[in-house]
């Protein structure tokens, strides 16, 4: 019964969503469950926020590998939930640690990557063989027809900027839709292995 | 050379960005077509109708897709579009009343009214269940969203009573970073009832509804194919779609200013995989020498 009625669930709701695109009679059922989704979707952060807190106080207790970088991460998450209970997050401490600590730190983290996509493009691309070379050949040019670059002075005569749109709206988008099919495909498979209860690993099965 | 010291090539890389933004260049910004196509299409609505943006993005990706919410939010106050603000993402909401705040500033600077809350525009905040939420506004905007992001019952915003579901709105706007957002908006709003987009080069556009999307420059190509499909009307990508719609509006911000910086970090890194290249044939050429 453990296995079975997490099953049953997932197939009956699953079935009452697809159903409800060819009978309009199960349209009032299928919003109801939008709606709960929502709420249980709200549930999945208090559990995410329990499970954070309980593995990082895990990590100080045993001063596992890494385990100071806990002890800022529970104080911001504790420091920033008591102020935005107690002053409200339309002004107060919550806004200035959000404006001043975690907009620039966020912003930071995203940043670092152009440094290290600059010294891997350094390292790994090599025209090694005929394949590289379009490769190569089509990101030079990508990236400098993205910028403002590719159209001043004497790379304005090279029109970068046109071959790179010609790049994006040809090649690029007939490879996208090739993906994007691919993908949806393969979401309608597993999709259905998960509705008739062939795969399970939601269930912590393997 | 060709195993060179990173911290050599981080040195470079952070004084190309550098040194420009301190001596700008002012390289001339072009639109691309699909940011033109993002203007025109908002050139399309009329005065008074009913837009939403869905700020589906969080701090990391700011720096690219800020701007864009603040032109966004310039252009439709301009032309006295009635805003209705969501979130999918949590801080989203957070992003809304930031680019309101700089928008608000550029109005006042102007010497332009400033937009009223519960009039021009409202925030009603972040909801979680990304594609679900997206259906829920199909039919009713209450159901999903009873409150703004102050707490106030959405009965009680005098905008809000025109807007009952997305068949009130002329247009969709999603500043996306990633899951959820511009591809939940596309493929979820069409199976979920929204009306249907304008056709290409229709003008009259009432009873449709567009679908623009803005996306970091990482993302934006995979959304090609529904320009192409005209499944969305209009596209900015990246940094370079935000000053290039920030060009057509004629409001120079941080993304035309850091065009010069970006020119510049891209033309080094493009130096730096030709030179390794030619280190790599060089190296090569020693080896096969010192072989025979």
């Amino acid at each position: 019964m453990k296995k079975q009625f997490p099953l049953a669930i997932v197939f009956i709701a699953g079935m009452i969503f697809i159903v409800q695109f060819f009978s309009p009679a199960f349209t009032p059922i299928q919003e109801r469950f939008t709606h709960w989704y929502i709420v249980v979707a709200v549930f999945a952060f208090v559990l995410g926020l329990a499970n954070l807190t309980r593995l990082n106080l895990q990590k100080i207790h045993r001063q596992q590998e890494g385990w100071i970088y806990s002890i800022p991460l529970l104080i911001g998450l504790v420091g920033m939930a008591l102020c935005s209970f107690i002053f409200g997050i339309e002004e107060g401490p919550f806004v200035w640690l959000f404006n001043n600590m975690m907009l620039p730190m966020s912003a930071t983290m995203f940043s670092l990557l152009a440094f290290f996509v600059a010294s891997a493009s350094y390292r790994a691309f090599r025209a090694r063989h005929k394949e590289a070379v379009m490769l190569l050949v089509a990101a030079v040019i990508v990236m400098l027809g993205q910028v403002p670059i590719g159209s001043a002075g004497f790379m304005g005569h090279l029109r970068l900027s046109d071959i790179t749109q010609w790049i994006m709206a040809y090649p690029n988008m007939a490879g996208q839709r090739a993906i994007m099919i691919g993908a949806a495909l393969g979401v309608v498979a597993i999709s259905l292995r998960i509705l008739l209860g062939i795969e399970r690993a939601y269930l912590g099965e393997d | 050379m060709s195993s060179l010291d990173r911290r050599i090539i981080f040195l470079v890389v952070a004084l190309a960005v550098i040194i420009p933004l301190l001596l700008p260049i002012g390289l001339p910004i072009k639109p691309t077509a699909p940011v033109k196509a993002f203007y025109d299409s908002i050139e399309l609505i009329s005065e008074g109708s009913y837009v939403l943006i869905s700020f589906d993005y969080d701090p990391s990706t700011m720096p690219e897709l800020q701007p864009m919410a603040i032109s966004l939010l310039y252009h439709c106050f301009s032309k006295n579009l009635k805003v209705v603000m969501i979130a999918l993402w949590p801080q989203g909401a957070q992003m809304a009343d930031l680019a309101m705040e700089t928008v608000n500033q550029q109005l006042q600077a102007e010497g332009k009214p400033l937009p009223e809350y519960g009039k021009d525009y409202v925030n009603l905040g972040y909801k979680s269940g990304g594609g679900l939420v997206i259906i829920g506004l199909a039919t009713n905007f209450g159901a999903i969203f009873p409150l703004d992001t102050n707490g106030t019952r959405i009965s009680e915003l005098p905008l809000m009573d025109k807007v009952k579901s997305a068949h009130d709105l002329q247009a969709v706007f999603s500043l996306s970073a990633g899951d959820p957002g511009i591809p939940a908006w596309v493929m979820v709003s069409r199976m979920a009832g929204y009306p249907t987009p304008p056709q290409p080069g229709e003008t009259d556009i009432t009873g449709k509804m567009l679908l623009l999307g803005g996306a970091t420059a990482v993302s934006a190509p995979q959304f090609y194919p529904y320009l192409n499909t005209n499944q969305m009307q209009g596209l900015l990508g990246g940094m370079r779609g935000a000053a290039d719609y920030e060009t057509l509006l004629a409001l120079p911000g941080t993304a035309s200013e850091g065009m010069d910086p970006q020119s510049i970090a891209h033309l080094v890194i493009v130096v730096f995989i030709i030179m390794a290249n030619i280190f790599f044939f060089l190296e090569k050429r020693q080896e096969e020498r010192k072989a025979t």
